[in-house]
């Protein structure tokens, strides 16, 4: 065989390759998450949801929610993250995320005042920190609290500034309100989401005018 | 549990393409969607085994073996006695969305037929088709080359260009 017949059957073989094109590839892959939930290997599921504020994240296992992503995130490095502390079978898969866009968008829409959703507190780490967040949804929509009260009701009156640091790494934003806890003296303190995002939050509620 | 292992849906949206392209040229473009599904199914199963290892290189590995088990699940089926034993089992379903060169192609033996598969389907590099096949970077250029051969002597490909 010349090498002249060698490169006109590579061409040939690769002109007439029966190749995938882009959509078929997507389509084919987008039916992998479906499959691997039924088949039992699929640890997390996740789905986006477009509110007032922004394109959110969703993200949940088997025990519930895991990892919100708030707006100014990216999507990317939040799935990342859930790769990395919770399990790398993460895929798209909207519908197993459905129960919990709902609730959100109900927030969004003003016909939600506290979420009813099961909980998977894996992404939080510590103690205080659990103890912390578990503990906010006591907080009631329209009402703060501030960051020492909340060491306080975690269990450590004097670890405001830890409290701080739970605040900070909430994973379940929103549905876990770390924005109802805000500084002693009126100022509202930081949030993941940004302070706009925050301000925005507690006047939906009620709390600002 | 696996340490710096991508989110799953990354390595599947990085391996789709050429792992589809590979399975139609393998099975055909009927059977490509299942094989492709299965393939990814296993790969997520065994995910955290990727460590260390070429991720194309092992997606392909999985690849092949589901479309090795495609082939023996098809002739498993039966099949009229009078066929004959020497003609490669063409299959009448995938003929028709890709030439007959690539026909050709599937007639080949298997590991040529997968090294050109790999090779001109999904646009694999040697080493990675080394990898894939768990040979020499040597003995998996000898497979393609192998392969062209054979095809050029059956005739293959003459009339296909357009």
């Amino acid at each position: 065989m010349t090498d002249r017949d060698l490169k006109t059957l590579e061409e040939a073989l690769r002109q007439s390759a029966p190749l995938a094109d882009d959509d078929e590839a997507v389509g084919a892959a987008a039916a992998v998450a479906g499959r691997a939930d039924d088949a039992g290997v699929l640890d997390v599921a996740y789905g986006t949801l477009d509110t007032p504020l922004g394109k959110m994240l969703v993200a949940t296992t088997g025990r519930g929610l895991v990892r919100i992503g708030l707006p100014n995130a990216d999507v990317d490095q939040v799935i990342e993250r859930v790769a990395r502390e919770v399990s790398p079978r993460v895929l798209e898969l909207p519908r197993r995320t459905d129960v919990a866009r709902r609730e959100i968008e109900e927030y969004f829409g003003g016909r939600r005042k506290e979420f009813d959703l099961p909980i998977d507190w894996s992404m939080v780490h510590g103690d205080f920190a659990r103890r912390l967040l578990r503990g906010l949804p006591r907080v009631r929509y329209g009402e703060t609290i501030s960051y020492s009260e909340a060491a306080r009701r975690a269990g450590s009156p004097r670890a405001h500034r830890a409290a701080g640091n739970a605040l900070a790494s909430n994973p379940l934003a929103i549905v876990v309100p770390c924005h109802r806890v805000i500084r002693s003296g009126g100022d509202l303190g930081g949030y993941g989401g940004g302070p706009d995002m925050k301000e925005e939050l507690l006047r939906m509620e009620g709390f600002l005018d | 549990m696996a340490k710096t292992l991508p989110p799953f849906q990354s390595f599947l949206d990085e391996h789709r393409g050429p792992v589809l392209s590979f399975l139609r040229s393998m099975v055909g473009p009927d059977d490509a969607d299942d094989c492709f599904q299965e393939t990814f199914i296993a790969a997520m199963r065994a995910y955290d085994r990727l460590d260390g290892q070429h991720p194309r290189a092992w997606v392909m590995t999985i690849a092949r073996r589901k479309a090795i088990d495609h082939h023996r699940a098809r002739k498993r089926r039966p099949v009229p006695s009078d066929k004959l034993p020497e003609q490669p089992t063409h299959d009448r379903t995938i003929a028709d969305r890709d030439s007959g060169l690539w026909d050709s192609v599937r007639a080949l033996p298997p590991k040529q037929r997968a090294a050109v598969s790999m090779r001109y389907a999904a646009d694999l590099g040697y080493a990675e088709i080394a990898a894939a096949l768990d040979c020499s970077e040597d003995a998996a250029r000898r497979s393609v080359h192998e392969g062209l051969k054979r095809l050029r002597s059956e005739g293959a490909g003459e009339e296909a260009r357009t």
